[in-house]
């Protein structure tokens, strides 16, 4: 791709971020949402977020984890215990990535 | 007229900013793999640096950066973020009764900077929307944080590129930040079955491009939220009548 044309992709990536961000905050007008809509959005941000947690902690490649020689299971396992005992986001974040570290580079999993 | 107060002096920017301090680690250990990525996509320092601060929105980046390296159509490229960005849509539905008074650029101007951990701590912060002032402030801490974390681990990745070993897998720091403002948004009966329903979603949706298992798995927790809240609702009625 010539530096131009990357320069105009990103430009208007730019404008994407921007359009999909701000979509119904564009109109000047109030934009009418019926009730149960607005009941129903308080679950988007929820289910946007498992959606985009499961293949990342639970997936190879296009399938479910199948070995128990995963590192995630237990860097996934510990942060969990340590946010129910903590309810601390940095200390599940240590944790896990402490877990993780330290059975990829002794065990290779 | 008075000069207001300058937002970061406000309250709530300090409350904002301290939120997402909690997860500034996670945020920054993506952008880091987000930059090692986009460094080794093959596109250069320069505009994988460049791309990181305007586009600012990870998934997207991801997504397109392929197809800029294989030179695709530039419709192409941009219908993909598109699509990778539709949650957002969803989103900004969300944001609209909270910022309705403000002017236009306004409201672009702060949807622009607003990645998904805002919106989700900003609605944790404000359940019903209220003072403006406040909740600007609020968004403005939490971004000032957020895109430092991420712009400068972004920066740093592109950088240490051939340094970083992938095997270490740093990027799971940021998906452990996910899995702890997950847990934290599981509040009753009803979070629970729409995070169960959106994980079963995402997985049997998994093989749609551009990421669209997310909107089907938006749609099918938020469906069932409202029926779960439409089912209850009733029930307590009534038994607000007995108890009278």
């Amino acid at each position: 791709m010539k530096a131009w044309t990357t320069i105009v992709a990103i430009a208007g990536l730019t404008v994407v971020s921007v359009v999909t961000r701000g979509f119904f905050m564009i109109p000047d007008r109030e934009v009418p949402i019926p009730a149960w809509l607005r009941e129903a959005l308080r679950y988007a941000p929820l289910a946007a977020l498992v959606a985009v947690l499961l293949p990342e902690i639970a997936m190879t490649g296009d399938h479910l984890i199948a070995t128990w020689k995963d590192a995630r299971i237990y860097a996934t396992a510990v942060a969990i215990l340590v946010f129910v005992a903590s309810r601390s986001l940095l200390g599940t974040i240590l944790a896990g990535t402490a877990v993780l570290l330290a059975l990829r580079l002794s065990l290779g999993w | 007229m008075t000069t207001p107060t300058p937002l970061w002096r406000h309250p709530e920017f300090a409350v904002g900013a301290r939120e997402t301090r909690d997860v500034a680690l996670g945020i920054g250990a993506w952008g880091l793999v987000a930059g090692i990525a986009m460094s080794k996509a093959g596109l250069g320092p320069v505009f994988a640096v460049a791309m990181s601060l305007f586009v600012f929105a990870g998934s997207a980046q991801l997504a397109a950066l392929p197809l800029m390296v294989q030179g695709a159509p530039l419709w192409v490229i941009w219908a993909t973020a598109f699509c990778v960005n539709l949650r957002f849509i969803i989103f900004s539905a969300g944001w609209r009764p909270y910022f309705e008074s403000l002017s236009r650029t306004k409201r672009l101007f702060l949807a622009y900077f607003t990645v998904d951990f805002t919106y989700i701590a900003f609605m944790r912060r404000f359940p019903r929307p209220g003072d403006v002032r406040a909740q600007m402030a609020y968004v403005a801490g939490n971004v000032a944080v957020s895109w430092v974390a991420w712009q400068s681990m972004t920066v740093l990745g592109v950088l240490l590129a051939d340094v970083i070993p992938e095997r270490w897998g740093l990027g799971f720091a940021g998906s452990l930040a996910l899995l702890g403002i997950t847990a934290s948004l599981l509040a009753d009966r009803a979070t629970w079955i729409a995070a169960a329903v959106a994980a079963c979603a995402a997985l049997a949706a998994f093989a749609l491009p551009f990421h669209l298992n997310v909107v089907v798995a938006i749609a099918a927790a938020m469906a069932v939220g409202v029926l779960i809240d439409h089912f209850s609702l009733p029930r307590t009625a009534v038994s607000e009548e007995d108890a009278a």
